[in-house]
């Protein structure tokens, strides 16, 4: 009875310092959540709107029936498979600067996923019957159907990346070493999986012979590897605010960041040589399949919409490039992030409607349509990314303060002793 | 404690979401996939399903629930030496098959206008050519509707098992289950798959109110639909609209089992091929011409 009562008071404890972590800021937090609240809310209006309306309410068609929502969905699995970079140095080879930041990174690996999962459902038509797809409560097509497979592999991982850190901290918030024997396994694991959702999105659209643009055994090998460059790019971003903004002295050295750029340089090499050889197969043999390479790269019978949009992105994936691959560009913060922004905003071209789009254009019939997204489509994937961004704010929130030791259990609390979990 | 809360939270927003759906959506929404439905089960849909079409389109339906004939697998042949590219059996497939008329517009048939000289490359063709007259001088009609594979591409894709083969080779989409992924149009070679964008809209009096649960009832927005050659007529032994609708005998039907129909003398005696071969699809849809 005793320690039930100690535990549900420990409990309560932990809810009001919670609370209390998440409301309290600076006006810069206030303001920037408040942003984030009102991008999700409208939203949820043009939501609601689609939602009545039908996709019609969108501007995806028979022809490009996929649009900016998957688009931001493929994106988005890439970027949650990069939080691999940080585990494999940091549980694998002990590289200390990176270990001290990788729970964050896992937690933003979370919170990409969840966005990814919110954007497959918007695109869904029918949202009331996503029950359908559930493994035993539905009726998953499994192992046919490379989207059931996806459905396994996305929820695996967020469950992967919601463990290991709420673990690792619920251990910080009681002072007590992990115990590794029991979490090391689900750490490991964490690796093929990242690995695998990526792959499993890829085979997703490598599987259709009917549409040549993706029908390409290099595409999951290009998934993985411009993967590799967007995730870490915005995870160096993203530790550099967190660093500037937390009131707390949480370990964040240059030293992990120039090791995860170092990554990027690689990731990019490999980048840019698989779509060289991808170019090279398709503009030499000069086949019917090159018509949608064409559309995305110089435009097909006039229609040029993505031209300008693939060619930034190639100038700035190979300006990046060059800036990570030369160590003196790499390890100066401004260069570096220059690099990092060049990186996010390329690969997303790329990966996401450079990659979507072509697949539709031509369509198997041979009908060119322009798809360009509205307003809503626009709207509600802001409203999404919001989500995210609020969601990865809010536990930063609370993971950073219990990775430096300063929101613990309350035995240690009444001390104030500011001593770190580990290491 | 967080996992109940997170619980707590979302029977907290069930309500909340039911509000948001139709009446309608509210009823369905537990409905089972069709295949696993009893036949008392399926009784009780079709009623509530002839029901609801009467209080909207006001007039008795018939929902069809007949299962394939055994010993028929249905193929289909166009010959394209005839074909003048009038769409007529495009409208007579809308109408029979109680298509949405506007916004959007659903045609389960396209047909592809191809300058003289090329049949396989696609990418030069017209599919929305209007002339005051047809055939016009210089150019081919190809039409192209859902091919009916053996191998059908878009049912492997299906997450939910929502479209499947029949044992009379059509392929049908149950559209209470269909979730609205839209990964069969994507996998399609033919684009033989069409999607509700929004609700149907189809006036009172052009409704046809002889209906199949797997082929033309009137569907809803956001699931996916496609040719099923007219699964409502062929399983009485009847021809598909289209067919009945051609002007030029263009279009040939049979059961492919039948060593003595008129598809089996067609495939023996004419030349015939089939489109996108090299896909493995395994259409039963022989595009032919006058040996």
């Amino acid at each position: 009875m005793g320690r039930l009562r100690e535990t549900l008071k420990e409990t309560w404890h932990f809810y009001r310092r919670t609370l209390t972590l998440v409301t309290q800021g600076g006006t810069i937090y206030y303001a920037w959540c408040l942003t984030l609240l009102l991008f999700i809310i409208v939203g949820l209006i043009f939501y609601s709107k689609q939602h009545d309306a039908g996709l019609i309410a969108t501007n995806m068609n028979d022809q490009v029936s996929w649009g900016l929502y998957i688009a931001n969905f493929t994106y988005l699995v890439g970027a949650a498979a990069a939080a691999v970079l940080l585990v494999i140095p940091s549980y694998i080879y002990h590289f200390k600067p990176i270990k001290e930041i990788v729970v964050l990174g896992e937690l933003f690996a979370a919170s990409c996923i969840v966005m990814a999962i919110l954007f497959v459902m918007v695109d869904l038509g029918r949202l009331d019957r996503f029950w359908h797809m559930l493994p035993f409560i539905g009726k998953m097509n499994f192992p046919q159907s490379l989207l059931a497979w996806d459905v396994l592999a996305l929820n695996g991982y967020l469950f992967l990346n919601l463990l290991i850190p709420v673990y690792l901290l619920v251990k910080f918030y009681y002072r007590k070493e992990p115990h590794w024997k029991f979490i090391l396994p689900f750490i490991l694991a964490s690796i093929p999986m990242a690995v695998a959702i990526h792959t499993v999105t890829a085979f997703l659209y490598n599987g259709l012979a009917a549409r040549p643009f993706w029908n390409a055994s290099i595409l999951a090998p290009r998934f993985l590897a411009s993967a590799f460059c967007s995730g870490p790019a915005i995870i160096i971003i993203i530790f550099q605010v967190i660093r500037k903004v937390s009131s707390y002295n949480i370990a964040i050295e240059d030293e992990a960041l120039f090791k995860i750029s170092e990554l990027i340089a690689y990731a990019m090499f490999l980048n840019l040589f698989l779509l060289s050889a991808e170019l090279f197969k398709e503009y030499y043999s000069q086949t019917v399949h090159i018509a949608s390479f064409k559309y995305l790269f110089e435009g097909l019978h006039g229609h040029n919409q993505l031209v300008p949009w693939i060619w930034a992105a190639m100038a700035m994936n190979v300006i990046a490039f060059f800036i990570f691959l030369i160590p003196s560009t790499r390890k100066r913060l401004t260069t570096l992030n220059l690099g990092c922004l060049l990186i996010i905003v390329g690969v997303w071209i790329e990966k996401g409607p450079g990659f979507v789009i072509p697949g539709f254009v031509p369509d198997p019939l041979g009908e060119i349509y322009e798809y360009i997204p509205n307003l809503l489509e626009l709207m509600v994937s802001f409203g999404i990314w919001a989500f995210g961004l609020l969601m990865f704010t809010l536990l930063m929130k609370v993971a950073i303060p219990i990775e430096t030791g300063e929101f613990s259990h309350t035995v240690y609390e009444r001390g104030l002793v500011a001593q770190k979990p580990y290491g | 404690m967080r996992n109940l809360s997170l619980a707590a939270l979302g029977s907290l927003s069930l309500p909340l979401f039911f509000s948001a759906c139709s009446k309608q959506e509210k009823e369905d929404f537990l409905q089972k996939h069709f295949k696993e439905m009893s036949q008392e089960e399926k009784r009780r849909v079709i009623a509530k399903l002839e029901q609801r079409y009467l209080e909207q389109y006001g007039k008795e339906f018939h929902v069809s629930t007949q299962e394939a004939v055994p010993g028929t697998l249905w193929g289909y042949g166009l010959e394209l030496s005839k074909c003048i590219g009038c769409r007529r059996c495009v409208y007579a497939c809308v109408k029979e098959n109680n298509n949405s008329r506007v916004s959007p517009q659903l045609h389960w048939i396209r047909v592809l206008r191809l300058k003289r000289g090329n049949l396989i490359n696609l990418e030069d063709s017209e599919h929305y050519y209007d002339p005051e007259i047809v055939p016009e001088k210089g150019y081919v009609y190809l039409p192209v509707q859902c091919q009916q594979c053996e191998n059908p591409p878009c049912v492997k894709v299906c997450p939910v098992h929502a479209t499947w083969k029949e044992p009379d080779g059509i392929v049908v989409v149950d559209y209470n289950w269909c979730i609205g992924c839209r990964y069969c149009i994507a996998a399609c070679p033919y684009k033989g798959r069409v999607f509700n964008w929004a609700g149907p809209n189809i006036p009172k009096e052009e409704i046809n109110p002889s209906v199949h649960y797997l082929g033309n009832r009137p569907r809803m927005k956001c699931a996916v639909d496609k040719c099923t050659f007219c699964i409502q007529r062929v399983r009485s032994g009847r021809y598909p609209a289209c067919v009945e609708a051609c002007p030029t005998g263009t279009r040939k039907f049979g059961n492919l089992l039948d060593p003595k129909s008129e598809i089996r003398y067609i495939i023996d005696r004419k030349r015939v091929f089939r489109l996108k071969e090299d896909l493995g699809t395994e259409p039963k849809f022989y595009y032919f011409f006058e040996s």
